[in-house]
């Protein structure tokens, strides 16, 4: 436990002194922030066009705030994660090995599984940090709005969950080599694949197709964003992690007997 | 406190580390010699857990480093050929840092990285970041991250590599004062380096062990011998005889073959070739030479591929 917190420390710190994760979080609120601000917007401007319909005809269509700006947010923050995470845990195992301080890892009397959780506690907690920035949205909302609270919550665990998720494929992809270059790429496409799984499902035979679309990123987010919280979908999340982690430990294990 | 039995590490078709055995008593210090791509770096790594053998057994303290190898690294500090440093962290964020994951008690992690910056001279360097630093003093870093957990065995593969010829002595002279306490065992590629430090050499090229000896030892064979093999038919001891009154010749060993022909050795200490001598002493004494060569491999020549000179290393 000890040795987890001494290398989730020396993660934490290395990416609050490198600018990558400042640089990452800057984008992340840009690109969020201007959605958020266009899908507001939006709905504001529906909801008085709306509100002039029902003075002048009598009835007024459903407008949901969690609908129309929450849901949307979600996915979007999802869909940002896909790149923003490789860029995350690409240096992770990479760095380690090009600089040569993974000699002084495995010399140290660490074990591999207590290096890969302080790893991948590191950099769950700083993709937390950045996702907690836009519960600032969720603030604004809440004083102006009346959304309904459930499936904003839902919706940030699935979206920890799914994080998670692509931080081990991520740290997996950085074990796989001594680039970061390379991890990068790796990781971002190990993930479009897993993302887009789902829609193979489509043209396969039914039975593959179940598989994929069980494999599928997606099929087990958007619940989360509806605000359906299924222990089948955490189950997928977490069967997800540890399968990844334990490939990462096999592969730093087998790096020794070359 | 290190014991190699028969050690063998391959790469693919290379043969890295071929069939290898050697002790080191407690508060030793122990040269590794051998010149580059000897197989040096590859057994320390095999002592320090971080690759595994292809064959034979190797232990420290008493524990296997394959099987017990959590147990060996908490009695082991190791600096690699080039010091893993982050060079990101300043000198004493790094060393803490090494106090935790050498399993340093929380209370005594503090006084051990203040403990070895004074020891290896970083007082005035502590809250600069290592990327700074100039190659001496990013070596010293190294050997204080290999001593913060005050272990028994110290593995120091080419410590005095790309220092200057001041920095060298302080560093010899720091290893020095470690031995005793410590279980060195040290690598180089330059022949004083060992006489200077060291206690016992093993010499190793192309994987295998050549010599193992005192300085002093080696210094004497340094002057020059050479080994010639000859092969030859006539009675062992006749032979013998002959051949260890032929000026200069230091020593004679015999291999005794079937029918009549036997294998001798022959060392001598100086450089003259004794070769017709050797032949003369034979065939004037009726003996039928089969065969004479100088043996390869020898001493001398493992040394003249070493560097010899200080300022080369
Ligand atoms: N990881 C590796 N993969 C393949 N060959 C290697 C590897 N490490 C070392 N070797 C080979 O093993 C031999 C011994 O290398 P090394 O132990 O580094 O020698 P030294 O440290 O004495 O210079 C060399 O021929 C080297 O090319
Ligand atoms: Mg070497």
């Amino acid at each position: 436990m000890r040795n987890i917190a001494a290398i989730f420390q020396k993660e934490i710190k290395t990416y609050f002194t490198s600018p990558i994760a400042y640089v990452l979080a800057a984008v992340f609120l840009v690109i969020t922030g201007y959605f958020f601000y266009g899908m507001t917007v939006t709905f504001s401007n529906e909801c008085l066009y709306y509100m002039q319909y029902a003075s002048r005809y009598g009835g007024m269509p459903p407008l949901n705030l969690n609908q129309r700006v929450i849901r949307g947010m979600f996915g979007l923050i999802s869909f940002i994660s896909l790149f923003i995470i490789p860029m995350l845990t690409m240096r992770l195992y990479a760095e380690e090995k090009k600089s040569g301080t993974m000699e002084l890892l495995m010399t140290s009397p660490l074990r591999i599984t207590e290096t890969l959780l302080g790893k991948f506690f590191a950099c769950f907690v700083l993709y937390a940090i950045i996702i907690g920035l836009t519960v600032l949205y969720q603030v604004i909302l809440g004083a102006y709005g009346h959304p309904d609270w459930g499936p904003v919550f839902s919706g940030y665990l699935g979206v920890l969950l799914m994080g998670a998720a692509f931080i081990a494929v991520g740290i997996f992809a950085s074990s796989l080599t001594e680039s970061q270059i390379i991890a990068v790429v790796l990781g971002f496409g190990a993930l479009l694949l897993f993302w887009v799984i789902g829609s193979a499902a489509i043209f396969t035979r039914p039975g593959a197709g179940k598989i994929f679309s069980y494999l599928s990123i997606l099929t087990h987010m958007l619940p989360f964003q509806k605000g359906v919280i299924d222990t089948k979908d955490i189950i997928f999340f977490l069967g997800f992690v540890s399968f990844f982690l334990f490939l990462t430990v096999k592969v730093v294990e087998s790096q020794r007997w070359r | 406190m290190i014991e190699v039995e028969h050690l063998s590490k391959y790469f693919g078709r290379t043969t890295a580390v071929d069939n290898i055995s050697f002790r080191v008593e407690k508060g030793e210090i122990l040269g590794f010699l051998g010149p580059n791509g000897a197989g040096k770096t590859t057994t320390m790594r095999i002592l320090t857990c971080f690759l595994p053998a292809s064959a034979g057994t190797a232990r420290v303290a008493g524990y296997d480093v394959f099987t017990d190898s959590l147990e060996v690294r908490k009695r082991i500090g190791y600096l690699p050929e080039n010091p893993p440093v982050y060079n990101d962290m300043t000198v004493r964020y790094f060393l803490e840092f090494n106090a935790k994951i050498k399993g340093i008690e929380p209370k005594q992690q503090k006084n051990r990285t203040e403990a070895v910056m004074e020891k290896c001279a970083l007082q005035e360097v502590k809250e600069t970041i290592i990327g700074k630093l100039s190659r001496g003093y990013k070596q010293r870093v190294g050997l204080a991250q290999a001593l913060i957990h005050d272990p028994e065995v110290l593995i120091l593969d080419e410590p005095t590599m790309g220092l200057d010829p001041r920095q060298i002595i302080e560093v010899r002279q720091l290893i020095k004062e470690l031995g005793g306490e410590h279980t060195i065992i040290l690598s180089t590629h330059i022949l004083p380096e060992v006489s200077v430090t060291c206690q016992r050499v093993v010499i190793i090229n192309k994987g295998k062990i050549a010599a193992v000896d005192t300085p002093e030892n080696l210094t004497v064979l340094l002057k020059g011998s050479e080994r010639i093999y000859l092969e030859v038919e006539g009675p062992v001891g006749q032979v013998e005889q002959k051949l260890k009154q032929v000026p200069d010749v230091t020593a004679v060993s015999v291999e005794t073959g079937g029918n009549g022909k036997n294998s001798f050795f022959v060392e001598s200490e100086t450089k003259t070739d004794i070769r017709m001598q050797l032949a003369a002493a034979i065939t004037g004494s009726g003996f039928g030479l089969l065969e004479m060569r100088r043996v390869g491999l020898s001493l001398e020549e493992i040394f003249l591929r070493l560097t010899t000179e200080e300022a080369e290393g």
